[in-house]
């Protein structure tokens, strides 16, 4: 076995971490240390967050890692946060919540930035997973940006999807018009302690009983957690919501929902290679010999349009694979 | 080849609440274009170092406004050193007396910048310096 995937494998840290960063710079070589590390993947419990910027989600994850190492459980996290799209640069804060285990060597903790990708994840968080999955972590938390109006990328990768909201921000129209009451397992009302979180509740609930989400088995619950700041009553909240995440992680397993979400994960899996296969050459080949420029230019004049030179394009592209 | 993208870090270590110079050199890196991952303030060097490593940073930023620099610097380095991470460049900043410059760049510490230090020059620093791994 290449050694840099015995060493993942053993779970080296560093080895792990410069994977991530190859796949996130796009360096051909790591697609194919991906290939050899699949075959060790897929056995995490995967966990998705995802709810408002200031919502509340990383303060979430680090109680949650907490919670979880007092069961021994080995952790890994993704957590993403948004590339300015003027800069190409990057402020990277999730981290800060969770400094508290950096030197445990049971967790491992790393952000990732979007770098453009537009589901609340980055291109690279689907590669990350699987090496964090080869590393032998038993659960992955993985925290979404929180900014995206169709920020459900995130359902592809996770098992259980927690939605978290917090009281006063209008978050029940926000959650209904940004498509997150398909997608949560679980929602959370954080913050619980403030005015307008039983209000909140309610909404939620009466909503959910018009969803046809109640009729699959599994009714979504509403977990209210309280202030961060009040251990006394923080910590009994964190261990009912991890309870909660435990119940879903058995439902899946005993009603088949399990296979079925990996398999739709798997579906997402091939969108995406065929993506970085197929696609991302033929625009880098186009764009390296300046011939996409010059198709641009012709349907600016109105003498081509859109789609005619889309088809030439892949004409001439998979003929050429079929001769290889 | 792809264009690779610099990581840094930045990071305060000690009991020193002063983070204000920490979070514009944090801003002013996302601006230089910087993938900046932020610990926020009281981090121990063990916390540093080991972040460093699961974030995979070019850099690490370390910026000490409270006095403590002698005892704090020299061990992230240190500790890096321990982890097989030496290849991570380490500079730091704050209020730091000359006098301590050269125990500083003897430890490891490749670059030093005090108030009124320009944040160009910083970011200059590090695009000559720093080549992403
Ligand atoms: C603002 C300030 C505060 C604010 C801090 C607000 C905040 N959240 O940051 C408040 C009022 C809270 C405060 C409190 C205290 N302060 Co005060 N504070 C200052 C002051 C006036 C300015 C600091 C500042 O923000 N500068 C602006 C930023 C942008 O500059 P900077 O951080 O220096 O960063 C620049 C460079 O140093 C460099 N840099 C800095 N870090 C890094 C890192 C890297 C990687 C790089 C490349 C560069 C770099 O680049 C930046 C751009 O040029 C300084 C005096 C001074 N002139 O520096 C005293 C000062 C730092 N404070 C001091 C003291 C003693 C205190 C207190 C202990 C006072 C007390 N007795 O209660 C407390 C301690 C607070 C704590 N918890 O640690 C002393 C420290 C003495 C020492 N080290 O020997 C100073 C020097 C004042 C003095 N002359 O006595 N303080
Ligand atoms: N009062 C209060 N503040 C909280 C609570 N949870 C988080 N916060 C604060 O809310 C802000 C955003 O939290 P963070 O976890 O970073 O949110 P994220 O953007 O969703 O990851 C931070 O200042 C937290 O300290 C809570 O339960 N009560
Ligand atoms: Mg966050």
């Amino acid at each position: 076995m290449d050694s840099i995937i015995k060493k993942i494998c053993a779970g080296d840290v560093r080895s792990a971490s410069r994977l991530i960063r190859d796949i996130e710079d796009k360096i051909p070589e790591a697609r194919t240390k991906i290939k050899k590390l699949y075959t060790h993947t897929g056995k995490s419990f995967i966990i998705g967050i995802t709810g408002a910027p200031g919502a509340g989600k990383s303060t979430l994850t680090d109680a949650l890692i907490t919670k979880l190492r007092k069961n021994n459980k080995t952790i890994g996290v993704l957590a993403v946060d948004p590339t300015s799209p003027f800069t190409g640069g990057a402020i990277l804060g999730d981290r800060i919540r969770m400094q508290s285990h950096a030197d445990d060597p049971g967790v491992f903790v790393r952000s990732l930035a979007t770098r453009g990708a537009l589901g609340g994840l980055s291109q690279a968080a689907g590669d990350a997973i699987h090496i964090m999955e080869a590393m032998g972590k038993d659960i992955i938390i993985v925290e979404t940006v929180g900014i995206g109006q169709q920020e459900i990328d995130i359902i592809n990768h996770a098992h259980s999807v927690l939605v978290v909201l917090v009281p006063g921000m209008g978050d029940e129209v926000q959650t209904m018009k940004a498509g997150l009451m398909e997608i949560a397992d679980i929602f959370v009302i954080n913050k619980a302690n403030r005015a307008g979180a039983k209000q909140l509740q309610m909404e939620l609930t009466s909503m959910l009983n018009l969803s046809s989400k109640t009729t699959d088995g599994w009714n979504p619950p509403v977990v209210m957690v309280g202030d961060a700041f009040k251990p006394e009553t923080f910590t009994e909240d964190i261990a009912n919501l991890s309870r909660k995440i435990e119940e879903h992680h058995v439902y899946l397993r005993q009603s088949g929902k399990l296979t079925e979400r990996m398999h739709r994960k798997a579906m997402a899996e091939i969108k995406d290679a065929l993506h970085t296969c197929l696609l991302e050459p033929v625009i880098k080949s186009l764009t390296a010999k300046g011939e996409l420029e010059k198709f641009a230019e012709k349907i600016k004049n109105r003498k081509a349009d859109p789609y005619s030179v889309a088809e030439e394009i892949t004409q001439r592209f998979l003929k050429k694979e079929i001769e290889k | 080849m792809p264009e690779r993208k610099i990581r840094v870090m930045v990071a305060k270590p000690g009991l020193d609440g002063h983070d204000r110079g920490a979070r514009i050199l944090a801003r002013c890196f996302r601006d230089a274009g910087f993938e900046v991952v932020y610990t926020g303030c009281h981090q121990t060097p063990e916390q540093i170092a080991a972040a460093a490593v699961q974030e995979d940073v070019d850099l690490v930023g370390l910026s000490c406004l409270s006095g403590a620099h002698r005892m704090l610097f020299p061990r992230v380095v240190e500790l890096l050193r321990e982890k097989d991470a030496d290849d991570i460049t380490v500079i730091g900043g704050g209020i730091i007396p000359e006098q301590d410059f050269s125990l500083l760049y003897d430890s490891g510490i490749k670059a030093i910048f005090t108030p009124g230090a320009s944040l160009d020059s910083i970011v200059e620093w590090i695009k000559t310096n720093v080549r992403p791994h």
